[in-house]
């Protein structure tokens, strides 16, 4: 076991370190994170400018333009865009992250070349249209039904939770091709253009008021059926495919931030006063916070442990659940911890008082989300008991 | 950046591994219940013979050394197993089995020392310095219901002064290297109740199926998974960094990282595979309950995890 950077990852550290110190002084100032179109054009224009300093697609293949990097150069990669506080990968993520890979592995050279350049370059945003009304954990339950109709598909039924649904150009969507036969092989894998006649997006608020995901329902919508990635009724493979990319990087830059936003909790501590002395007075305060801190810095080496495992085997394993299940309980109570440290001033969402309340509440708000999104806590306990494990299923 | 095991390292913990479920599977740990705990001078020097003392003076660094003790957690291998291996570099005959050396560290409310009876040196491990003690002459009052029936533990009216062989830095070393050895042996406790407690959920049967194809019981072992792969990464990451292959320049600090990890997660699977375990769980023959008392036990020693917790907080 080794935790030390090989001299050829040193250097391309020190590369990307150069090139970020030199390019981010001359970006642009950040949107409102209310200006969703305002985001979108900041968002493909760093990834024009990861394009044109050949690092875009850090994780694609060479031949599809990409960096072919290795997964522990990505966690490089990462490390250094965060310490040079540069952006994030924001709304494009599901191109870069979950399309991308699929039509990779899955598309036809025609979908492949239309599509992939187009993403590297920060030109065509994409979404997710995944869940649905009546399917969320059980996904493969989904009915927004694809009636094939000549050379079209004709889609009408509804999803929901889309991320940057009414931003985006393309979703990665899932239709039921075929009600008749077991769920799951009753699923296409389509590349839907948005914006059709017969769609209508809505965006939703979430709980902190954002207007980050939208449902989007369809009224016989036509796509052609040169959309479908793979085969007809073959969706749900397809789909699996994105997941078998994850190479344990997913929740770098967050680890990042949270191991920070701790430490800097233990700075804010010593500044508040609680009954005329220092809340860092407080004994069951410290250790609490250093409990949490030395949990974060553990979570970080299962980090690493994931991605030297994808680097060696392609697959992060077991280990994926495990840190998600275990990264989405101790972001929750690095919240509440912080909520309670600040008492009153944790009702407002924004800074008050020289209190950085908004990155401790907006990062509480955040935690509540972990535990649902990409497969509920729930959901991975029992990928844990019972491919990790091999306990019964109960199905 | 590797931080799998390597090749080495993978057949170094087969091999105790298989040495241990060879020479002391659970019945032969359980049958040393019936002598009070007395240990078995075989037994110590086999475990030496395998090299559990002498890694590190034999050219072997502290990540092969917490392989080697994971392993003997596991296998709820008792007696001063860290003293010893601490002790090797000073003490003659520590590191080859022919002497038991076990550790004390002054503590409030009472000190208490474990396997009294059966040492040959006893250290007693301050702040200002080590210190070797003849433990003959040490006195002090035998519990007569240990909490771990494998760890006799003795009460000491007064703290023996002893002969110094180590100065304050090396005392401060020592407990950092003790806190990761100790965590290796409490990251084996976590892996062994899960195992059991996998194996009870998969053939007990309640209602007509196995408790395993229960929610409410495969979410239990879900986060025990959850804590023991954390705690080994922990674990791991504090023992590299020990050998100058890491990732971190404070090694107290990723030591205390471990030692609370691990401290945490031994008690927490102990207790949670007393309850998959159901009435026998609180049975003195299910072995739910001696992996919970030595994660009870191995919390104590070179700090407990509050106390760690506190300690990470004074570094911030
Ligand atoms: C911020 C955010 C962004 C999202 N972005 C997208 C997106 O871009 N595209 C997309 O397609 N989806 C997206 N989602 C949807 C997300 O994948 C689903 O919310 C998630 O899979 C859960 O489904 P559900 O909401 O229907 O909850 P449900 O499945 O109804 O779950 C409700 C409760 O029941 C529990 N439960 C359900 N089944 C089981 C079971 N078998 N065992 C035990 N407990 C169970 C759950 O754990 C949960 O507590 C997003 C969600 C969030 C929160």
């Amino acid at each position: 076991m080794d935790l030390q950077f090989t001299d050829a990852e040193n250097s391309f550290r020190n590369e990307l370190r150069h090139w970020l110190a030199g390019v981010i002084p001359t970006l642009p100032g950040e949107p409102h994170r209310d200006d969703w179109v305002g985001r979108r054009d900041y968002d493909t224009m760093w990834q024009r400018t990861l394009f044109e300093a050949g690092y875009a697609g850090i994780n694609w293949p060479k031949e599809y333009g990409g960096l072919g990097a290795t997964p522990t150069e990505h966690l490089i990669f990462l490390e250094e865009t965060e310490r040079a506080r540069a952006p994030y990968v924001g709304q494009n993520f599901v191109g870069l992250l979950h399309a991308g890979p699929t039509l990779i592995t899955e598309a036809s050279p025609e979908q492949k070349a239309f599509h992939l350049p187009a993403i590297l370059k920060g030109e065509h945003i994409w979404c997710q249209g995944f869940s649905e009304p009546g399917a969320g954990s059980d996904l493969a339950s989904l009915s927004c039904r694809a009636i094939r109709d000549g050379d079209d598909y004709v889609i009408s039924g509804q999803k929901i939770w889309t991320s940057f649904g009414h931003t985006a150009d393309y979703c990665e969507m899932l239709v039921r091709t075929d009600p008749d036969v077991p769920k799951h092989r009753g699923i296409s894998w389509l590349i839907l253009p948005m914006g059709q006649p017969g769609m209508d997006v809505r965006p939703l608020r979430t709980m902190e008021g954002s207007t980050e995901f939208c449902e989007v329902f369809f009224d016989e919508v036509r796509v052609p059926v040169a959309n479908r990635v793979g085969a007809e009724n073959d969706g749900w493979r397809v789909a699996m495919v994105t997941l078998s990319f994850e190479r344990g990087t997913a929740f770098v830059s967050e680890m990042l931030q949270s191991m920070e936003l701790a430490r800097d909790l233990a700075q804010l501590a010593k500044r508040i006063t609680r009954n005329g002395a220092s809340a860092w007075d407080d004994a069951g305060l410290r250790r609490d916070i250093g409990r949490i801190c030395a949990e974060l810095d553990a979570l970080w080496a299962l980090t690493k442990r994931n991605i030297s495992q994808a680097q060696r085997t392609g697959l992060v394993g077991p280990g994926g659940n495990v840190f998600k299940l275990a990264y989405a309980e101790l972001r929750s109570k690095l919240g509440e911890l912080a909520m309670h440290l600040l008492d009153r001033a944790s009702l407002s969402i924004d800074d008050v008082g020289q209190l950085p309340t908004h990155a401790h509440v907006h990062g509480r708000i955040h935690a509540l989300s972990l535990g649902i999104a990409a497969g509920t806590s729930q959901v991975q306990r029992n990928i844990v008991a019972e491919r990790i494990l091999g306990l019964p299923k109960d199905r | 950046m590797d931080f799998e095991l390597n090749d080495d390292e993978r057949s170094l913990q087969e091999g105790i591994r298989s040495f241990l479920t060879g020479r002391c599977p659970i019945e032969v740990v359980r049958a040393n219940e019936e002598t009070g705990g007395a240990l078995d001078r075989t037994l110590w020097r086999e475990l030496a013979d395998v090299g559990v003392f002498s890694l590190r003076t034999d050219g072997f660094g502290m990540t092969e050394s917490v392989l080697a003790f994971e392993e003997l957690g596991r296998s709820l291998v008792a007696g001063p197993l860290v003293a010893s291996h601490l002790a090797a570099s000073v003490v003659a005959g520590a590191g080859d089995g022919s002497r038991i050396v076990g550790l004390l560290e002054p503590a409030e409310p009472v000190t208490m020392v474990e396997h009294l009876a059966s040492l040959d040196d006893l250290i007693v491990l301050r702040n200002d310095g080590i210190f070797v003690v003849e433990p003959s002459g040490v006195i002090g009052v035998l519990a007569e219901r240990p909490l771990d029936a494998l760890t006799p533990i003795t009460r000491l009216d007064d703290v023996p002064d002893g002969q110094r062989i180590g100065d304050a830095a090396m005392a401060l070393q020592w407990r950092r290297d003790g806190m990761v050895l100790t965590a290796g042996l409490q990251l084996g406790l976590c892996l062994a109740s899960i195992d059991l407690a996998k194996t009870y959920a998969m053939q007990r049967e309640q209602f007509g199926r196995p408790i395993g194809s229960f929610q409410a019981v495969k979410h239990m072992l879900a986060d025990m998974l959850t804590k023991a792969e954390v705690t080994r990464a922990a674990v791991y990451a504090a023992a590299v960094n020990i050998d100058g292959r890491g990732d971190s320049s404070d090694l107290m600090q990723t030591a205390r990282m471990a030692k609370l990890l691990a401290g945490d997660s031994a008690l927490f699977c102990g207790k949670t595979c007393i309850q998959v375990h159901g009435g026998m769980g609180f049975t003195w023959e299910v072995d739910a309950q001696r992996y919970w008392k030595r994660a009870c036990v191995l919390d104590t020693h070179f700090g407990n995890s509050d106390e760690h917790a506190a300690a990470f907080s004074a570094a911030l």
